[in-house]
């Protein structure tokens, strides 16, 4: 009967055409909400594990959050070196994370950092080791993949946090070199280029006290080797010392987790009253977030189902339609033997086929919507978001999808169930 | 497998359409059964293909009931595994080919495909070259053969025509009445060719008029 039901719906294929556009369109919206909801939440949730707060300048806090643990806005600025040292030696701080922004290699952020980011991503090497010297940089899973970057290959990180936005702004002067690449790890971190923080001042000018953080290196040779590099590429990089000798040590943010729960009540109200900094509360700022999303998307959501229940309608019309036009055919096949049930199954068939249709085309428009946006919106590629990960909840949405072709079906079925085959031939 | 009719009354309202019909049609036997329009002929047939219920008395086919007073019947079982029916309008499911009826035909009656049966009673029927055609691409002829071709590649074991000869001249009645005699034959089923075309009488031996819903049996020499 499954053949017959799909023969009658190529008998009318504008119609089917339209009733599984209509499904479609409902379908490939509740599944990117779905999608990118859950998605979103979940990278909110991995990239912000660990980290009970952030310390940056003052400015939107959400912005901060933003910037400093998903990587997808600017900064909102600088906060003093002396900071982190102010942090770790509170009592309730377990980790202060340093971050150093302001410089990007093919639209891939680096991060000048030290060991404690390690610590608070779990991040394991997969080939090579950690950077250790002046102008060695670890990339991150998914950078080591897209770049095909190679252990001691050379490259120029240029100004700003995104391809492009530096362009003829590059830092030729200090070719970083790739020392590791980080096995994946799901978050943020994958798509991140790690250095030190010092690297990151050096590479802009600023002028540091070599001994605080560079254990055991030895900063002479350094600068003769920086030197010898200097020469290499130009006049660039006296310039630029030239230019950042009068600029201060600073780091763009600190990810601090607290050490127990007094932290949490002391330490944003210090920074936030008595320092020129600004904390936010990831978990808030991203609950803010999704709120404000929040109703926007149930508009959207509310917009797709109706959408879809009216994809039912046209099934229950064209389906009503049909039982009236095609009453001879279906004592037809009472006379050839098909009993009630079979005749009635063959018009649930249709619209469940119907359904069926829609819910797969909307599936695969979904997901091959996310594979287009994340290719050509660099932001969404930011985000991680997987195109083909299936959530469970699409499952529950796709058999939700065939009920309403199901329920759409049932009254021309049962009036087909209904047909009386003798009074049928009396009429014809 | 014999058909009987036995004491088949029906009514609709207080007018009476059928009055204590009974007959035997034996296993591979023909019979004619004759009326005109408005003779009741229609709903014997309905009651005869266990699509309509009587009033009264019982039909079986073989040891199946199927069509009864009582309502205790297995009416379609008997039709789907027994039964090729032709109807003079409805004759082929629209949304199907030619082969694609055949085929849902033969799955509706056994649940299998016999594709050998369905070529060579196409061709015994000279319709084979339009077997990929639709419903309303045929001509009048051919959707009528197309329908005796359905009811026949389900090897029925009752051949029931209604009106098969209703629009045809003189030359394809004949046609169309050996046809149905010769494949039924063939085939090892009986048939009754229910209509009001007396030019069929000289085809088949047994012959019974309906009258006001009253049978009246003749027996005629062909």
């Amino acid at each position: 009967m499954i053949g017959l039901a799909l023969a009658y719906l190529r008998d009318r294929p504008l119609t089917t055409a339209l009733n599984v556009l209509l499904l479609t369109i409902s379908v490939a919206m509740l599944i990117l909400l779905l999608q990118l909801g859950n998605q979103a939440s979940e990278r909110f949730e991995r990239d912000a594990r660990g980290v009970d707060l952030v310390v940056g300048a003052k400015g939107s806090p959400l912005q901060l959050i933003l910037s400093s643990v998903f990587h997808v806005d600017q900064p909102t600025g600088n906060v003093p070196y002396s900071s982190l040292a102010l942090l770790r030696r509170d009592p309730a701080v377990a980790r202060a994370v340093p971050l150093a922004l302001g410089d990007n290699f093919r639209g891939y952020r680096i991060v000048g950092t030290d060991e404690s980011f390690a610590d608070l991503y779990n991040t394991e090497i997969a080939q090579g080791r950690s950077f250790d010297e002046p102008l060695e940089a670890v990339f991150g899973a998914s950078v080591g993949a897209q770049t095909g970057a190679k252990l001691g290959q050379l490259f120029v990180g240029s100004h700003g946090l995104q391809e492009d936005e530096g362009g003829d702004q590059g830092h030729d002067h200090a070719p970083f070199e790739v020392v590791g690449i980080l096995e994946p790890t799901g978050t943020v971190v994958d798509r991140l280029i790690l250095t030190s923080y010092e690297t990151v001042w050096d590479v802009h000018g600023i002028e540091h006290d070599h001994d605080h953080d560079h254990e055991g290196h030895d900063h002479a040779d350094e600068s003769e080797e920086d030197e010898g590099e200097d020469e290499a590429v130009e006049d660039g990089p006296q310039i630029l010392q030239a230019e950042g000798s009068g600029l201060e040590e600073e780091l763009t943010a600190l990810l601090v987790t607290y050490r127990n729960a007094s932290g949490a009540i002391r330490i944003p109200s210090l920074i936030n009253r008595q320092t020129e900094m600004q904390s936010a509360v990831p978990a808030t700022e991203t609950a803010r977030l999704l709120s404000l999303l929040g109703a926007s998307i149930d508009g959207i959501r509310l917009f797709a189902w109706l959408l879809a229940i009216t994809g039912g309608l046209a099934i229950f019309v064209a389906l009503l339609n049909m039982a009236r036009t095609r009453e001879g055919d279906l004592a037809l096949l009472r006379v050839m033997g098909a009993t009630r049930v079979q005749v009635f199954a063959t018009v649930i068939m249709e619209g469940v086929i119907t359904a069926f249709l829609g819910a797969i085309l909307g599936w695969l428009a979904a997901h091959g919507l996310i594979v287009l946006a994340t290719s050509s919106f660099a932001t969404l590629s930011d985000l991680g978001l997987q195109a083909w990960a299936f959530e469970p909840m699409e499952g529950v949405l796709l058999l939700s999808v065939l009920a309403i072709g199901a329920v759409a079906a049932l009254i021309p079925a049962w009036r087909v169930y209904n047909i009386d085959p003798a009074q049928t031939l009396a009429r014809s | 497998m014999q058909l009987s009719v036995a004491q088949v009354g029906l009514s609709y309202g207080d007018r009476p359409v059928l009055k204590d019909v009974s007959f035997t049609l034996a296993a591979q036997d023909s019979a004619l059964l004759l009326g005109p329009s408005g003779s009741g002929k229609s709903s014997l047939l309905n009651i005869v293909c266990g699509l309509q219920t009587p009033d009264s008395g019982t039909v079986t086919l073989g040891d199946s009931v199927v069509a009864s007073a009582s309502g205790v019947a297995d009416s379609d079982e008997a039709r789907r595994r027994s039964m090729g029916i032709i109807f003079q309008t409805l004759r082929l499911v629209s949304a199907l080919t030619l082969r694609g009826n055949l085929l849902l035909a033969q799955k509706l009656q056994s649940g299998a495909h016999d594709p050998d049966l369905i070529e060579s009673t196409l061709l015994k029927l000279g319709i084979a070259h339009r077997s990929e055609a639709r419903p309303f691409e045929l001509s009048q002829g051919e959707a009528q053969r197309a329908a005796i071709a359905r009811a026949l590649v389900v090897k029925p074991k009752l051949l029931i025509a209604d009106e098969p000869t209703s629009s045809l001249d003189a030359a394809n009645t004949q046609k169309v009445a050996s046809l149905l005699l010769e494949l039924a034959k063939d085939a090892g089923a009986s048939l009754l060719v229910a209509t009001h075309d007396d030019r069929l009488t000289p085809y088949f031996a047994n012959t019974m008029t309906l009258s006001e819903g009253t049978l009246e049996h003749a027996k005629v020499s062909a």
